[in-house]
């Protein structure tokens, strides 16, 4: 392949060449202009200073709007940052603002970390932007910057000096991002005292090193007004959203007893001056200089600290894809390591987890086991008493034929004593209480009924329904079809007494009603 | 490993966020100060453009070049004759300030003798892509530093003007191969060279044809469809590359045509007027140039190839690629020593249209 020669003629102090007829870019700061306004700006304000001074109402007649939000209270445990965005527009040109204000600033009893949390805020921004920028696939054009681009220092109209806090804060904020001091609610301060305060304030900056903001005065066109504005740093501001009619004008002012405090009125205070700084001269310059300044300095930081840098001990230029290759491989080799003791806990607590759950099954075939084993028992005690009904049935049934036996040998042994037998059997088949209640042609010979019904000779009480019942329901099977045979005997009984009542016999009615119930 | 580019707009509207409500102002609070303020800055920091001229020897590139910018950027040379035909590929770059109106632009113009001019003209994109991936690289180097200047120099090529000898008939195959590769990587504008010996029937013939042979070969050159923000731009746009390649004539001498003093070439048939939109669309390639597109080339290429290339080179930072023409700008680690990496001709894959613009 072809070797490449390049030959670069002239470096700097190039030769200017002069132009022979119009070229046309002089446009090219219309055509920058035009694609900015097409992507918009954005602009970040911090506003720092204590509850009450004013904060929320400065934003809104700063810029014209009323940005919705409570004012805060002065119980708050610890410094908080509140950040709203807004959409403004003027004419064609489109503005996203992000105001952010601290709440509870100042509050607490102790003070000593009440600049933490906005430091902090601070750098997150930076950081975001950082991260941003080292990403490897960015959209850095659509990024919403959210830097803070100017930091409003509200300073509490004492007239005296500056407070510790604020001297503080500020120095640990000066590095950090633009400060411009303002003193709030100057309509409390006179004009003698105010010219004082301004003077202590700005050499109580200078003694303890505090870099506030300074308006450019490099370029030519706004030099001599910012030349200006430098010497009445720090602003004397009141902020008023009432419109009053002043004159034959309705004017932002604020109305006291002994007179208008007019907000747009230079003598008055220095808002104006404030708003042309801030907006209307050097909101671009607030931009770069965070940009170029503060945001560099927090990016070397950060990457020196990250382990990044320039140059090795051989002072030969470090390569940034080295250190990056190097943090890469750390980083995957961490990532690894995470990796594996991950998966040995989970190799832990699934051999646990698995012990319990075998532990568990154990218990509960034990249980089963026992159950059975209880339900086992149970059964042979039962099969064990029915067994013992049984004999008990068979044992009452070989008294009856031996005493079956018994009778039929007394029949045979003498005729006369048949009758008397006959008597007696009858007696005793039919004792009286039976031919009472029950009619003679009636079966009474059926065995079951006979043996069960008919106890042995030896008792000749009458039993009553519930007695027979009870001596019926021990024996389950039997029982219950003897049972069955009776009540429905006893029933047709009834109704055959209630058919023929006069013929065979004439129960009492209260006897009727007895057997009547009794069968119920 | 074939890189994915991805190619965001380059700069898009503020997306609307529920979380920004718009805010009715009541008086005029100066926002539109803004734009004034950003004049100025631009005006003190001065502009940078890059322009790199390519095509065959003989086509008019340094004359073109000298009729842009109305100045003698570059001394035209003729032919040596009997000389020998330079062996390489050689880019020169030379560097003037131009001052019009208080404005001060660094114009850097890269020539590119000898290409095409071989007889085996294989790979001859190469250097100059290595060129263009050089500057990129300055610059990402100068990014990535710890402590690094307020203002970064700027030396990426910005807009790559290719001549298309008027063979009158269609794009010729070094030229597609050239086309297809560059347009990846930097914003390619192609022009018909010395096309006054043209018709303008044929003119327009040819035009179509090359229209058509970009499109067969997706070849995406600027303005490119894709980076249409609005409607407007679209509309805009769209015109242009309706004329694109432009069939445009160079010309440094003045002649008098009626009373008035042209840049034109003088023929026996007649003079042919360079900045008359009847004989020739150099006008066009000006405005689209100078006037009315230069920021949006610089703004595509910072935001868009000089993007590619930084996701390749960070992404691929751990392979260390070697393409052609590829500074090592990094110290050599033992491991790099020991095993050579792969010569790679990258192979670009093209992006289809899936990405949110």
């Amino acid at each position: 392949m072809a070797a490449t020669d390049i030959a670069r003629q002239v470096g700097e102090g190039c030769r200017t060449v002069p132009l022979a007829g119009h070229v046309g870019f002089d446009s090219l700061p219309d055509q920058l202009v035009n694609k900015s306004v097409s992507q918009g700006f954005c602009f970040n304000i911090l506003c720092v200073g204590e509850t009450g001074l004013g904060k929320s109402t400065l934003m809104d007649t700063l810029f014209n709007t009323k940005f919705e939000g409570e004012p805060a209270t002065h119980t708050q445990p610890g410094v908080q940052l509140r950040s709203n965005t807004y959409d403004l527009q003027e004419s064609n040109v489109g503005l996203k603002l992000t105001i952010v204000s601290t709440v509870g600033f100042g509050d607490q009893i102790n003070k000593e970390d009440s600049y933490k949390p906005i430091v902090e805020f601070i750098d997150a921004q930076f950081e975001a932007y950082l991260q941003e920028e080292l990403k490897i696939r960015r959209v850095l054009h659509t990024y919403h910057d959210s830097r803070i681009h100017a930091c409003l220092y509200f300073i509490a109209p004492t007239g005296h000096s500056l407070k510790s806090l604020d001297l503080v804060t500020m120095k640990k904020l000066d590095s950090k991002v633009n400060i411009i001091p303002i003193i709030a609610k100057s309509d409390a301060i006179s004009k003698s005292e105010l010219t004082k305060f301004k003077i202590k304030i700005t050499s109580e900056l200078v003694s303890n090193g505090v870099q506030i903001y300074q308006f450019p005065t490099d370029d030519e066109s706004v030099a001599e007004i910012n030349g200006t504005m430098n010497a009445h740093l720090p602003f004397a501001v009141i902020g008023s959203t009432e419109e009053l009619k002043i004159g034959n004008k309705m004017m932002k002012a604020r109305q006291y007893p002994w007179g208008t405090v007019q907000v747009e009125n230079e003598a008055h205070c220095d808002f104006v001056k404030l708003r042309e700084m801030l907006i209307r001269v050097n909101m671009e310059d607030l931009r770069e200089q965070t940009h170029t300044r503060h945001y560099e300095l927090y990016r070397r930081c950060k990457l020196e600290e990250m382990g990044f840098k320039d140059t090795d001990p051989d002072s030969k230029p470090f390569s940034l894809q080295e250190t990056y290759e190097a943090k890469r491989n750390e980083f995957l080799g961490e990532l690894q390591k995470k990796e594996e003791e991950m998966r040995q806990m989970f190799v832990q607590r699934v051999k646990e987890k698995e012990a319990e759950l075998k532990e568990a099954e154990k218990e509960l075939h034990e249980k089963f086991d026992r159950l059975k084993k209880l339900h086992q028992d149970e059964k042979k005690k039962l099969e064990d008493k029915k067994k013992s009904l049984d004999d008990e049935v068979n044992a009452f049934k070989q008294r009856k034929t031996a005493a079956e036996l018994l009778q039929s040998q007394g029949s045979q042994a003498g005729g006369s004593q048949t009758l008397k037998r006959d008597k007696e059997k009858k007696k005793y088949l039919h004792p009286p209480w039976l031919s009472k209640h029950w009619p003679t042609w009636l079966p009474h010979q059926s065995p079951a009924l006979q043996s069960v019904v008919f106890p042995g000779p030896q008792s000749h009480s009458p039993f009553s329904e519930g007695s027979k019942r009870r001596y019926l329901m021990s024996f389950p099977l039997a029982s219950s079809l003897a049972l069955s045979s009776y009540d429905s005997l006893k029933v047709t009984a009834l109704k055959l007494c209630e058919k023929s009542a006069t013929s065979l016999f004439t129960p009492s009615p209260a006897h009727k009603t007895r057997l009547l119930e009794k069968t119920a | 490993m074939d890189p994915q580019r991805r190619s965001p707009s380059p700069c898009s509207s503020r997306p609307a966020s529920p979380r920004t409500p718009p805010c009715e102002m009541l008086g005029s609070v100066g926002i539109e100060a803004v734009l004034d303020q950003l004049k100025i800055k631009a005006m003190k920091t001065g502009f940078e453009f890059n322009i790199m001229v390519v095509g065959q020897s003989g086509l008019g590139k340094s004359t073109m070049v000298n009729t842009l910018f109305k100045s003698k950027v570059w001394k035209p040379t003729p032919p040596a004759l009997g000389g020998p035909v330079p062996q390489t590929l050689q880019l020169h770059s030379v560097t003037h300030v131009i001052e019009e109106k208080g404005l001060k632009l660094k114009l850097t113009v890269t020539d590119t003798p000898g290409f095409g001019d071989q007889i085996n003209n294989d790979k001859c994109w190469d250097p100059i892509l290595g060129y263009i991936n050089k500057q990129y690289e300055r610059y990402l180097q100068e990014e990535i530093l710890i402590t690094r200047q307020r203002h970064i120099p700027d030396t990426r090529v910005h807009c790559c003007v290719y001549f298309v000898p008027p063979t009158g008939h269609c794009l010729r195959p070094l030229d597609i191969e050239f086309l297809q590769r560059l347009c990846r990587t930097v914003n390619v504008v192609p022009v018909i060279a010395r096309a006054d010996s043209l018709t303008i029937e044929e003119r327009e013939a040819f035009r179509r044809r090359i229209q058509q042979n970009l499109r067969t070969h997706c070849i995406d050159v600027y303005p490119q469809k894709c980076f249409d923000e609005d409607i407007n731009d679209r509309i805009l746009n769209s015109k242009i590359r309706d004329r694109i390649p432009f069939a445009v004539v160079g010309a440094d001498r003045e002649h008098l045509v009626n009373g008035r003093c042209v840049l034109g070439r003088k023929t026996k048939w007649g003079i042919v007027e360079v900045e008359n939109m009847a004989h020739c669309e150099f006008p066009l390639l000006r405005d689209l140039l100078i006037r009315s597109h230069l920021q949006d080339l610089k703004d595509i290429t910072h935001n868009v190839h000089y993007e590619n290339y930084r996701v390749i080179r960070l992404n691929e930072s751990h392979l260390l690629p070697r393409g052609p023409g590829w500074v090592n700008l990094a110290p050599a680690s033992s491991r790099q020593l020991t095993s050579p990496g792969p010569v790679k001709v990258c192979e670009w894959t093209q992006d289809d249209s899936d990405d949110e613009f």
